[in-house]
């Protein structure tokens, strides 16, 4: 039986495809935090007042914060002031249109399999394009401003929207939150904005595509997405970072903000470098994630694909106020080699007839940590709240663990929550009758995890869910001799 | 004469360093079907599996010749796509994974293996199609996953069914027969009978002389403590069924043809 196992733990050598570094010029700061590098970001990026005093109000609040040491991760300290807050490719002008896209970068995201170019992209996703934190070019504009639909880079919507962003910055995930969220809003420097106007149904894939490429250089990006009343969104979120020996900090914030009968769908394959098979180097992803089902009817959708990330520390939640709101998390999350992943959701019930689902995918390998951590919490006003949690482990040899903390607090009578967890193995008589039909075994074990996830990958927009299979075979490459 | 497909000469294997198979002989020509029979835990299966190339069962004497090449040699994979097929006795579930998309994989395999372009799910669909209808299998059952919540005689004509798809040289059946009910046997049987070929040939493991009655075989042998004891025709299926197994066990070794 050890002998099968053996085989089986081989299969666990996997190689980063998206590891190498594009020779972009980069303006970066030097590293170190303090009030003054927070102004410099805020006067680089010609913000307006309000911006500046909020992030020196999230800094202030953040130093007097502890790093949060609940998870079930372990890794040294971060040492803060060893991190760049900001780095960007360097501009030579104001861009007049897409073809002004240094050629540099526009090959680094083709290498990445990512077109920037409207022509050669036929299947009607608009893209965002975020380098070390800032966006260098989005897609498919004009053709979505004439649904009247905003989609472009944070700063950009800080220029030309100050209004909306005012409005809902920070109102779903406000500075105070937790530690890494308080210093998100103290330092991001870019991300996404998006916004669908009342009763529009936004007519193709909105998709943030994040690379990290610069050194030694922490990642802040914010994303906040609009979903007025009867509006309909699904958004996509991709991400990739050079192999480095050293650990990167990343640390988003995701703020949706869905009105009365909106429905936002957010999917993620987040494929940050995950360190070597000796758990050297990898980003340390910690992010805030958390969408407000405002109005009534509304639907809010998480659908998350890890496979990347030395450490990850990541809870999209929903909070459903409206009544009849409703909120989902469909999650696979991959530990191979050294990674760890501490994910889960939470789903906090404020309406009435509110509903989420829960559903949680945890891959394990090589000496990889996973666990699912998710608290449903249905409030004295959430009469005849429903949850469902279903929360899977798959283990792949036997020097990896997974663990579920499933909190579950219930202060209306009419509750009703239900939860149910399962844990199993690549079996070895699994991987032979496969075999047996002629199927290699690194296949075979491919196989059998993308049948674990399947009840995930249906959640997932078609070619998202083609490229995370892939993603997930790579991963797991060399797994099994 | 037809040709030698599987020659096993003197074959003695290990299961974790437990001596299981003491010996065997056997050879199987194009056009054969022989059958093997024998108590519990006599090693029946464990002769399928070592063909099959399961890790964990360790050949430790003697050779085995497929198609004229060093079968242990060969990775069970390989195995497979050269035409090796096993029915398992206990067929495993492999929960999420289509039974059609797995089918497929597998088919695919051998393609590739033979130098042929892959075939798309459409054109597969064709040859599924046509060889359920053979088995009496119902739709549904494409659409499910691999074995997953299939009932004991499901899981065996989903063996049988995937026998039927990917046209073996040679298939082990490993107690197709049990767990089947006496309409799907014959179903099964008929199946398994017009996928005969002058050029293939099949080993059928069973408790039961009823099963020989529709798959009838042209050689019995019966398997004891790791050795093959008597050889004969289908009647000595018959006499087994008769008098059980006690008037041969004490009986000395007979090599098989
Ligand atoms: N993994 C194992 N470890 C140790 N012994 C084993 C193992 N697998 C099988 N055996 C032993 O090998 C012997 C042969 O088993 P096998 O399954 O081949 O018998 P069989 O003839 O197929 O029996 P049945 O008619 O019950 O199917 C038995 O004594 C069994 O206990
Ligand atoms: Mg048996």
């Amino acid at each position: 039986m050890s002998e099968a196992l053996d085989t089986i733990e081989e299969f666990v050598q996997s190689d980063y495809k998206y590891g190498w570094v594009s020779n972009i010029e980069t303006e970066t700061f030097p590293p170190g935090l303090n009030e003054d590098v927070v102004r410099l970001i805020s006067a680089k990026k010609e913000e307006p007042e309000f911006l500046l005093e909020w992030r020196l109000k999230a800094f202030r609040h953040w130093q007097k914060m502890a790093e949060p040491k609940w998870a079930n991760v372990k890794y040294p300290p971060v040492d803060f002031q060893s991190v760049s807050y900001y780095a960007a490719p360097k501009k030579k002008k104001q861009l007049n249109s897409l073809d002004e896209v240094d050629p540099e970068l526009r090959e680094t995201f083709k290498k990445l399999g990512i077109s920037l170019d409207e022509q050669k992209r036929l299947t009607g996703v608009a893209v965002d394009a975020v380098i070390d934190s800032v966006s260098v070019a989005t897609t498919f504009r004009k053709e979505l401003h004439k649904h009247g639909i905003i989609f472009c880079s944070f700063s950009e919507a800080v220029k030309e929207h100050p209004e909306l962003i005012r409005k809902h910055l920070g109102s779903v995930v406000p500075i105070t939150d937790n530690y890494y969220a308080a210093l998100n809003s103290a330092v991001f420097s870019d991300g996404s904005f998006c916004y669908i106007p009342k009763g529009v149904r936004c007519p193709m894939e909105l998709s943030t595509y994040f690379r990290i490429n610069a050194e030694n250089t922490g990642q802040f990006e914010r994303t906040l997405i609009v979903a007025e009343e009867g509006s309909y969104v699904s958004y996509l979120e991709g991400c990739t970072a050079p192999m480095r020996d050293e650990n990167q900090l990343h640390a988003a914030v995701v703020e949706i903000v869905a009105d009365t009968d909106a429905q936002v769908k957010y999917s993620t394959v987040q494929n940050w470098y995950p360190g070597d098979k000796n758990g050297k180097g990898g980003i340390y992803n910690f992010v805030t994630k958390r969408g407000i089902c405002k109005g009534d009817r509304a639907k809010i959708s998480w659908t998350q694909v890890e496979t990347g990330s030395a450490i990850t520390w990541k809870y999209p939640s929903c909070i459903l106020k409206g009544d009849d709101s409703v909120g989902e998390f469909y999650s696979v999350a991959l530990t191979n080699n050294y990674q760890q992943a501490d994910t889960g959701t939470k789903m906090v019930h404020l309406g009435k007839n509110t509903r989420s689902t829960i559903i949680s995918k945890g891959i394990s390998a090589g000496r990889g940590q996973n666990s699912y951590r998710g608290q449903v919490k249905i409030g004295k006003g959430a009469t005849n709240a429903r949850n469902f949690s279903q929360c899977d482990s798959l283990l792949i040899g036997d020097r990896c663990g997974a663990h579920t903390f499933p909190y579950i607090d219930v202060q209306n009578t009419s509750g009703q929550v239900e939860h149910e967890a399962s844990t199993s193995k690549v079996g070895e008589d699994q991987i032979f009758y496969l075999n047996q039909r002629g199927i290699e075994t690194q296949d075979a074990v491919n196989m059998i995890v993308n049948g674990f996830c399947k009840e995930v990958f249906r959640e997932l927009p078609m070619e998202f869910a083609v490229e995370a299979q892939k993603l997930l075979g790579v991963s797991l490459e060399g797994s099994v001799g | 004469m037809s040709k030698q497909l599987i020659e096993i000469k003197n074959l003695s294997a290990n299961i974790n360093g437990k001596e299981i198979l003491k010996g065997i002989n056997l050879t199987v020509n194009e056009g054969e079907v022989h059958a093997i029979m024998g108590p519990n835990g006599s090693g029946k299966s464990t002769l399928g599996y070592v063909l099959a190339g399961r890790e964990g069962y360790e050949v430790t004497g003697g050779e085995i010749l497929y198609r004229g090449k060093d079968l242990v040699e060969m990775a069970p994979e390989e195995r497979a796509r050269e035409g090796l097929f096993l029915a398992f006795q206990y067929p495993v579930e492999i929960p999420g994974v289509n039974n059609t998309y797995f089918l497929r994989a597998a088919y695919n395999e051998q393609r590739k293996h033979r130098g042929e372009e892959e075939m798309d799910a459409v054109d597969f669909l064709a040859v599924v199609r046509e060889k359920m209808k053979l088995l009496e299998l119902p739709d549904a059952m494409m659409k499910r996953s691999v074995n997953e919540g299939f009932s004991g005689g499901e899981k065996k004509r989903n063996e049988i069914f995937q026998m039927a798809v990917l046209d073996p040289k040679l298939s082990i059946l490993d107690e197709t027969d049990s767990g089947l009910d006496i309409d799907a046997l014959k179903i099964v049987a008929t199946g398994v009978n017009r996928l005969k070929s002058p050029t293939n040939a099949s080993i059928v493991i069973t408790h039961y002389q009823r099963l020989l009655n529709y798959i009838v075989p042209d050689y019995v042998h019966v398997l004891f403590d790791g050795r093959i004891i008597k050889s004969g025709g289908k009647e000595l299926a018959l006499q087994l069924e008769e008098k059980g197994y006690d008037w041969i066990t004490g009986k000395e070794t007979v090599a098989a043809r």
